[in-house]
């Protein structure tokens, strides 16, 4: 029965991480941006809610809980709302698990995920992004060719969040035309992963360009063994994570223009109760509900294993706008202090600039 | 639960609509849209069957608006001729007593087609509405009604057509503003109320939009929906007002629903002749690969799924008992917009197709248009958006 109503626990789940975000993301999020550097200890509070972890079977050292697209873009939107870049790394360790619990072979599951369910943060990550336009994440420069028991892998990546210190990744790469992932381990012969990017924003995230020259890994270290991987779910699954995270940063961004709106007096009243100002606010606070809504929907139909490259593909092109939309207008309404790094608002534009170019950077 | 599946019968409302409007509606579309005021008299009775079988019944929930949106989707002139106590029903049951929705919606479903209309704006006020001139005189047992009101949605099918109603908006005490706005039962055939003319429309031309006088019009008093009494005093006793505003919480999202039909016809239409063409959309394909034709249509997919979504949470939180004022005018807001871009980019897409009389694909982006008009304008709905999220009264956001 068509139902817009988060069950309570999915509420419940969604508060405590709305109340992190509040009390902790959004105490720092500022001063992380301009040293670029995350302190180890919001990490490892978050590590403590047991975001993935929860999600993991027990049997690999998880809780057991179910892993459910609309609970996760739930939890990835408040994040989100707190500080993007933290958001990322506090959840980069998915970006590798996830593929694996849902397309890996019993071996990588009982070898991996036993990993990120360890008491201590533990960083693991994904490489899909390649670093020259015309990106097709179906259609990877990287390669992947059998030779013998193994696989060498060659090509660049970008946009590889925390690629230098995680000790596990997951490499998309084109075996015959179609994208596959693979497991590499930290100190794989070939793998050399270069200096820290410098973006636009999530500045405070550390994400790196890496090299596979000649890289060799096993045939069992190929996602999925040799049935594969499904990478067109693990596409849509990136999709709808960054469509939440897109609704998380748009929030922040209209909670903060409207009440500067409101409080900000120019000839006499405040500049929200004029049409232009307010129908402004009118339309990022339906977009904002619109994009949430279409999440869900394509979050839900990944919840039941359907084919969801139409609605999830659908939402994130929109939620790419969107967030682009809403917080340029945030910038916009604040005018002048909208420009200076002493609001957030041009953090937020920075950050939400990127989530076209963020493939693959989430997961849910 | 979060959950977007229709429950069987839901699905079974859908594919009796759908095949309604297929088989009844498409076919005589263009005709009625050519042949404006022009009686549709045989579907007319096609209607009320089905609708006494209530296969086409349209209440005010989420399986309405997947019922409305199959039928608009046929045709959206023809379907505001489904008989049913449309408007003026939805005024008395957002403001009548028990009583009163006995008497005046308990027998409605029997005997031959009726409908219900609500009459609220007038040649001086649209968006307006507190400031309505029509009077309501009381004399006695009786009110005595003066005015003028246009722009009435199936205001001649109501006012003429046995045990049909017109629920119309008057002023018992200009003075008292909005606290003096009150609405009334005219019953069809009432002396004194009389359709004056009718328009000639942009789109949904099968519909039939009146223009309705009050020449000294009698009704029982007891046809006052709500409490008779005006508290001047205080400021919060506009229950005539808000009973309107109530109206249009239940209303937009229907409203709603017939943009979304419409949008879909649009890009069916759109869908289907590129298929022909062996044009296929590619869906998840990195956007600069893709070309502009694709984009376009990925963009009215999306604002479809958008304004659909934004249209059954609004109803849906209405059958919950929530308030939803807010959803329902971000519905409404965003689908009138949603299906004006639709309608107007696919006969763009189209060409030559598009613009020709030859396709129905012109006469929707006409039709569409209404539903960012009427039940409030795209502007009135982002007024009370915009008024809700800032929490702003009437007052701090004009």
């Amino acid at each position: 029965m068509i139902s817009f109503s988060p069950t309570e626990e999915q509420q419940m789940i969604a508060s405590m991480v709305k109340e992190f975000a509040s009390d902790e993301m959004r105490k720092i999020y500022r001063e992380c941006d301009e040293s670029g550097e995350i302190p180890d200890s919001i990490i490892d509070t978050a590590w403590k809610m047991g975001l993935i972890s929860s999600n993991i079977p027990e049997d690999y050292g998880g809780f057991g809980g179910e892993h459910s697209a609309i609970t996760a873009s739930m939890i990835v939107e408040e994040l989100a709302w707190g500080d993007l870049s933290m958001t990322i790394h506090i959840l980069c360790p998915a970006l590798f698990s996830y593929p694996i619990l849902e397309m890996g072979t019993e071996t990588q599951r009982k070898k991996y995920l036993p990993l990120v369910c360890a008491e201590k943060y533990t960083a693991a990550t994904a490489a899909l992004i390649e670093p020259h336009f015309g990106f097709d994440p179906c259609s990877l420069l990287t390669s992947a060719r059998p030779d013998g028991n193994e696989y060498v892998i060659n090509g660049e990546k970008c946009y590889v969040p925390l690629a230098a210190e995680a000790d596990f990744l997951l490499v998309y790469a084109a075996e015959n035309g179609s994208s596959q992932g693979f497991i590499i381990e930290k100190g794989t012969k070939g793998l050399e992963i270069s200096e820290r990017e410098k973006n636009m924003g999530i500045k405070a995230l550390p994400t790196y360009e890496l090299s596979l020259k000649n890289c060799r890994v096993p045939k069992e270290n190929r996602l999925g063994g040799p049935k594969g991987c499904d990478f067109n779910r693990i596409m849509n699954c990136s999709r709808v994570a960054l469509s939440a995270m897109a609704v998380g940063v748009a929030k922040a961004a209209f909670e903060y223009s409207r009440d500067y709106a409101k409080e900000r007096i120019a000839f006499g009243e405040p500049i929200a109760s004029r049409q232009v100002i307010a129908f402004m606010l009118a339309e990022i606070a339906i977009e904002i509900d619109a994009t949430r809504l279409m999440t869900w929907e394509a979050a839900w139909k990944l919840d039941r294993k359907e084919e969801a490259t139409k609605e999830a593909s659908l939402v994130k092109a929109y939620s790419d706008d969107m967030a682009i939309m809403v917080t340029d207008r945030a910038v916009q309404i604040l005018g002048g202090h909208g420009y200076v790094r002493e609001h957030p608002v041009e953090l937020w534009l920075r950050n939400a600039r990127g989530f076209p170019t963020f493939d693959g950077m989430a997961m849910v | 639960m979060i959950d977007f599946e229709p429950t069987p019968e839901q699905k079974k409302a859908i594919k009796v609509a759908r095949e309604f409007a297929e088989e009844q509606l498409r076919p005589v579309g263009r005709y009625y849209d050519e042949q404006e005021h022009e009686n549709p008299q045989e579907l007319i009775e096609k209607m009320w069957e089905k609708r006494q079988e209530d296969t086409l019944a349209l209440g005010l929930d989420v399986t309405a608006a997947l019922r409305i949106e199959e039928l608009c989707w046929g045709d959206a002139g023809l379907f505001l001729c489904i008989p049913g106590p449309g408007l003026g029903g939805a005024a008395i049951f957002a403001s009548g007593t028990k009583e009163q929705l006995t008497r005046f919606l308990g027998h409605f479903n029997e005997g031959g087609p009726k409908w219900g209309a609500m009459a609220m704006t007038e040649p001086a006020c649209g968006s307006d509405t507190s400031a309505i001139a029509t009077t309501a005189v009381r004399d006695g047992d009786e009110w005595v009604l003066n005015g003028e009101k246009i722009f009435v949605t199936w205001g001649k099918r109501a006012a003429e057509n046995d045990e049909s109603l017109v629920v119309v908006w008057a002023t018992v005490d200009k003075s008292a503003g909005r606290a003096g706005m009150k609405s009334f039962v005219v019953p069809a055939g009432t002396p004194g109320m009389r359709v004056e003319k009718l328009e000639k429309k942009l789109g949904i031309r099968a519909s039939d939009t009146a223009t309705v006088i009050f020449d000294n019009c009698r009704i029982p008093f007891d046809n006052i929906l709500g409490n008779p009494e005006v508290k001047k005093l205080d400021k919060s006793q506009t229950k005539g007002f808000k009973g309107a505003m109530a109206t249009f919480d239940a209303t937009r999202p229907i409203v709603a629903a017939m943009a979304i039909g419409v949008g879909r016809a649009a890009l069916d239409f759109v869908e289907e002749a590129l298929k022909n063409e062996g044009i296929k959309i590619r869906y998840g394909t990195p956007r600069q690969k893709l070309t502009a034709l694709e984009r376009d249509v990925m963009e009215m997919e999306a604002h479809y799924k958008a304004a659909k979504l934004l249209t059954l949470r609004a109803l849906w939180m209405m059958s919950q008992f929530q308030p939803n004022n807010l959803e329902s005018s971000m519905a409404k807001a965003k689908a009138g917009l949603a299906v004006t871009k639709i309608t107007q980019k696919a006969v763009e897409i189209m060409g030559p197709l598009g613009y020709s009389r030859k396709h129905l694909l012109e006469k929707w982006m006409r039709d569409g248009k209404i539903n960012d008009i009427f039940e409030g304008t795209g502007q009135i709905n982002m007024l009370v958006t915009a008024r809700r999220v800032l929490n702003y009264s009437r007052d701090q956001l004009k």
